[in-house]
């Protein structure tokens, strides 16, 4: 088993004066879809942004690829392929489709320069990308919007992709559509983070699970293991699988 | 019985207290222990300027709030007396009803402004202050039958507030006891009364919700505060605290015009005296405002002096010359907010520790 | 018969494109505040009556937008982009415009000779030089005040005064406190007269350097990988960050380039006016912020339609009812404030 491509350890963020993270401890296996869960204000989020560098950890290490990053400013992680996809999206509103896509091919210097292949991969399974290509991005339905982060994380190989909420909000066929295209990118060799609140997603598409609860992780396993067990689910997130349909 | 009085906002620092003693007793016998006009007008300035800045203060420094009409609402003061003294004569109760009718119009305008503002950004508000005072200036200048424009007004006083008025026939401790005098008392005496009011204004249960409101108006908001009323009271308070300033100066040079009140050098001068003294103290003001207009009537002659010494090294003279002043203070002003961000006051009560 | 059916005729190709590339067009475009400057120029026209006075003060009132459009398109990017409150961009507008005097002053062989040339040569002379030393004066700003308050508002609007203040005080320290004339070249003054219209030739000279600035910058903003970075960095700063980009390292040169359009402005400016004076800066400051809290924070376009309406509105005013003139610039913009609160275009993510 290679070792985790990311690892926490005893990681502590506090935004202002708050403290949200008490020492995360988390191992992100290579090549695995790892599912962070957890109540609402479980520190999922600051979690996520700690790691891209957005909040600076006060305490603890962070381990990418086998270099410590705690520090690191945002944009070099992102160059050393790690790829964002934030809570609200973070979709340039009054950019054109093309033109957020074209901002987040880094190494392409036109449209063009993006690797065709890829892009008839990316509009396979969001159809809707080709269609509104010269659209305002900020014309787009939820559901679109959420596709375009989506495009825009896989427009290159990335080695990580930390990925918040991508369902949140969305209608149930679209819910499928994104499923689908995670199932796609987990044939690549990427290594992605999720944090979700839906466990129905989380379970078709998890390896790896990680509970988390008050800024600190307290469970980090399989996800097979948690799916056979109802008592555990129950005690970690409150409800058991079967009311999470 | 001091708590009391100062609505149990101390001054928190040995050497803070001793200063603000020792500025409140100076000022208390300013015109017996600085003889001369020039001393008394200085001493005089600084008072206004208290009330003028606290007054500001209690606007920057408990909400947050930058506003740059402050110098409208002083200048509403300063007309209001000068316009109801020159038309309906110098009575009592001519001067009243320029105060009321110059309370009224800040009380209008500041609620106006704030309800209007506070729809939009905080940066727009405070562009929108901006120009809105500029427009008030022109405004000014040009309704000259009203105004007297550029010249501005001159006017007289109630016999008692007049120069020429003798309570004593003999001087008191080697002083005139005329109206001038008079007057002077009259400035000190309300300048004390309208500062402790503030500093109970702000130390209350309304002062505490603003500064709630200016630490994160979300939150307020969630635990149930109208922050809208909040903040557009605070304008309204911090208005009128200015305008009766404003009455204060129109009190003493008996004179106004545009630029004497509404002039933007003001506001930078408040803004000045805010920031070095110490933003949400009040008591900066008191600091900040001795400090400031001391420097700006007596640092000119050294620096003059200074300036007549270096004749002979071309830089250095240049620097010097009193002109240079607003260089030096605008200097002052940049390193006060980058290494005293608590001003004076603050610096003096952290360093207690 | 029944094979024409099913083949569209070459015209109906041809209109369906163009109404697919007007359709695209529209759909990038917000229409209703363009419409604003057309029905301002209306109104103006019925209030003022003569068709020649209007003209004068339409083109008046155009070359004085276009001016202010100028400055104002280098602050808004700045605060939208860097999210810094800059009070002091008035002092590059005197420093381009003390600069232009010292220039014009130096080259009076050009400036007064009765060539078209040799005159607009020197004018572009001292607007190039101008916009250098406002620049370089902007990168020093930056490094000294502003580096230090990123992210505070509050001491950025104190620190920005107090960096005008004592500016101020330098170019009174450099050029002496009074005011100083800045006379146009020969063949650059005087007015183009139609029957009864009389139309000032540096007007002209005004709204063609402003369309020329909005061109570069619309074609920069939308044609080169920079001006995408600045456009998404306006509406998510951590966003385009998190997709790899520096974004930083382009504050100081888009402060740069706000500041030397300003004092690109401040030549205009002064040429509109003749003189210039030490605090003609704080001046225009007030007209600026105007137009960028009417047009957006950060939105170039919004700028430029605030620009024209401000530009206009103080010249019909101007003409019309005098006194009230700056007022009603402040009325216009409490009007459009309580239709679109945000400003006319406002962004995305803000």
């Amino acid at each position: 088993m290679s070792a985790p491509l990311l690892t926490l350890n005893g990681v502590h963020t506090h935004i202002g004066a708050y403290h949200i993270l008490h020492g995360v401890d988390l191992h992100v296996p290579r090549g695995q879809l790892t599912m962070l869960l957890g109540r609402n204000g479980a520190g999922k989020s600051t979690t996520l942004r700690t790691i891209m560098g957005l909040w600076r950890a006060s305490r603890g290490q962070i381990v990418f690829n086998e270099r410590d990053i705690v520090g690191t400013a945002t944009a070099d992680l992102a160059r050393s392929g790690i790829a964002y996809v934030p809570e609200n999206m973070g979709i340039f509103g009054d950019l054109t489709v093309r033109e957020n896509m074209l901002l987040a091919a880094r190494k392409a210097k036109r449209i063009d320069d993006i690797d065709d292949r890829r892009l008839e991969w990316i509009f396979s399974l969001f159809p809707a990308m080709k269609k509104f290509w010269q659209h305002p991005a900020g014309k787009l339905s939820g559901g679109q919007k959420q596709m375009l982060a989506m495009a825009r994380a896989m427009v290159e190989p990335r080695l990580l992709m930390l990925i918040d909420e991508p369902s949140k909000g969305l209608a149930p066929a679209i819910v499928t559509n994104m499923i689908e295209a995670f199932r796609e990118l987990k044939k690549t060799d990427t290594t992605i983070l999720l944090v979700e609140q839906n466990f129905n997603f989380a379970r078709q598409l998890g390896d790896t699970v990680a509970v988390m609860d008050n800024g600190r992780i307290v469970h980090n396993g399989p996800m097979a293991a948690l799916a056979e067990d109802e008592m555990l689910q129950i005690r970690l997130l409150g409800l058991s699988l079967a009311a999470h349909q | 019985m001091i708590t009391r009085l100062l609505s149990g906002d101390l001054p928190r620092s040995r050497i803070l207290a001793a200063l603000l003693i020792m500025i409140v007793l100076t000022l208390a016998c300013a015109p017996f222990l600085f003889p001369g006009a020039k001393a008394l007008n200085v001493a005089a300035k600084i008072l206004i300027f208290i009330v003028l800045v606290a007054s500001y203060d209690l606007l920057l420094g408990f909400t947050g709030i930058v506003s740059f009409a402050h110098t409208m609402f002083f200048g509403i003061g300063a007309y209001g007396v000068a316009i109801a003294c020159s038309n309906l004569g110098p009575t009592w109760g001519a001067l009243l009803a320029g105060i009321g009718l110059a309370v009224l119009l800040s009380t209008v305008l500041s609620v106006v402004i704030a309800l209007f503002s506070l729809r939009v950004r905080a940066i727009f508000y405070s562009m929108i202050t901006l120009a809105v005072a500029f427009a008030f200036q022109t405004l000014a200048s040009q309704m000259s039958s009203l105004t007297g424009g550029e010249d501005g007004l001159n006017f007289s006083l109630p016999d008692v507030l007049s120069p020429s008025y003798q309570l004593f026939e003999r001087p008191l401790f080697g002083v005139a006891v005329d109206g001038k005098l008079i007057t002077y008392y009259l400035v000190f005496g309300v300048t004390v009364l309208l500062f402790l009011c503030m500093l109970r204004i702000v130390n209350s249960a309304f002062g505490r919700v603003l500064q709630a409101i200016r630490e994160n108006v979300f939150r307020a908001e969630a635990i149930g505060y109208n922050t809208v009323v909040f903040r557009t009271a605070a304008n309204l308070l911090s208005a009128i605290f200015a305008t009766l300033a404003g009455v204060l100066l129109a009190l003493w040079l008996r004179y106004n015009s545009a630029d004497t009140s509404l002039s933007f050098e003001i506001m930078i001068d408040i803004l000045l005296i805010v920031v070095i003294g110490g933003m949400g103290t009040l008591y900066g003001a008191i600091c900040g405002a001795t400090i400031f207009i001391l420097a700006q009537s007596y640092l000119e002659d050294l620096m003059a002096r200074g300036a007549n010494a270096t004749q002979d090294i071309p830089v250095l003279s240049t620097l010097l010359s009193p002109d240079r002043w607003l260089l030096w203070m605008g200097v002052l002003f940049v390193l006060s907010v980058y290494f005293l961000p608590a001003g004076i006051v603050g610096k003096l009560r952290m360093s207690k520790r | 018969m029944r094979a024409t059916l099913n083949q569209k005729s070459t015209d109906e190709v041809t209109v369906n494109t163009l109404i697919g590339s007007i359709n695209r067009v529209l759909r990038k475009i917000d229409l209703p505040p363009l419409l604003l400057a057309p029905l301002l120029m209306l109104i103006g026209f019925v209030a003022i009556g003569s068709v020649s006075t209007w003209v004068t003060l339409t083109v008046a009132g155009l070359a004085m937008g276009m001016i202010i459009f100028i400055i104002a398109s280098g602050l808004t990017l700045i605060f939208g982009l860097m999210d810094v409150f800059n009070f002091a961009h008035g002092l590059f507008i005197a420093i381009g415009a003390f600069v232009a005097v010292t220039v014009l002053g130096a080259l009076p062989q050009w400036s007064q000779a009765h060539n078209l040339g040799l005159n607009l040569a020197a004018f572009g002379v001292a607007a190039l030089a101008a916009m250098l030393v406002a620049g370089a004066a902007g990168v020093v700003f930056e490094r000294l005040l502003i580096r230090g308050v990123y992210g505070q508002h509050l001491k950025q609007i104190l620190i920005t005064m107090g960096g005008m203040v004592v500016g101020q005080e330098l170019i009174k320290m450099l050029w002496g406190p009074q005011q100083m004339a800045l006379p146009l070249p020969t063949t650059l003054g005087g007015s183009y007269v139609w029957g009864d219209v009389a139309i000032e030739k540096y007007r002209l000279l005004a709204m063609a350097v402003g369309l020329i600035v909005f061109i570069c910058v619309i074609v920069v903003l939308n044609r080169t990988k920079v001006g995408l970075l600045i456009r998404a960095g306006v509406q998510n700063l951590d966003m385009v960050e998190s997709l790899g980009y520096r974004i930083r390292r382009l504050f100081i040169g888009v402060f740069a380039a706000g500041s030397a359009l300003a004092g690109l402005g401040g030549v205009m400016w002064g040429l509109y006016q003749q003189t210039v004076t030490p605090q003609m800066g704080t001046q225009v400051n007030v007209l600026i912020f105007m137009v960028i809290i009417m047009g957006g924070l950060g939105s170039i376009s919004g700028s430029f339609v605030g620009a024209i309406l401000i530009g206009l509105m103080a010249n019909y005013t101007g003409f019309l009812l005098p006194k009230v003139a700056l007022f009603s610039n402040i009325l216009l913009m409490m009007a459009i404030l309580l239709w679109r609160p945000q400003g006319l275009y406002p962004l995305a993510d803000r």
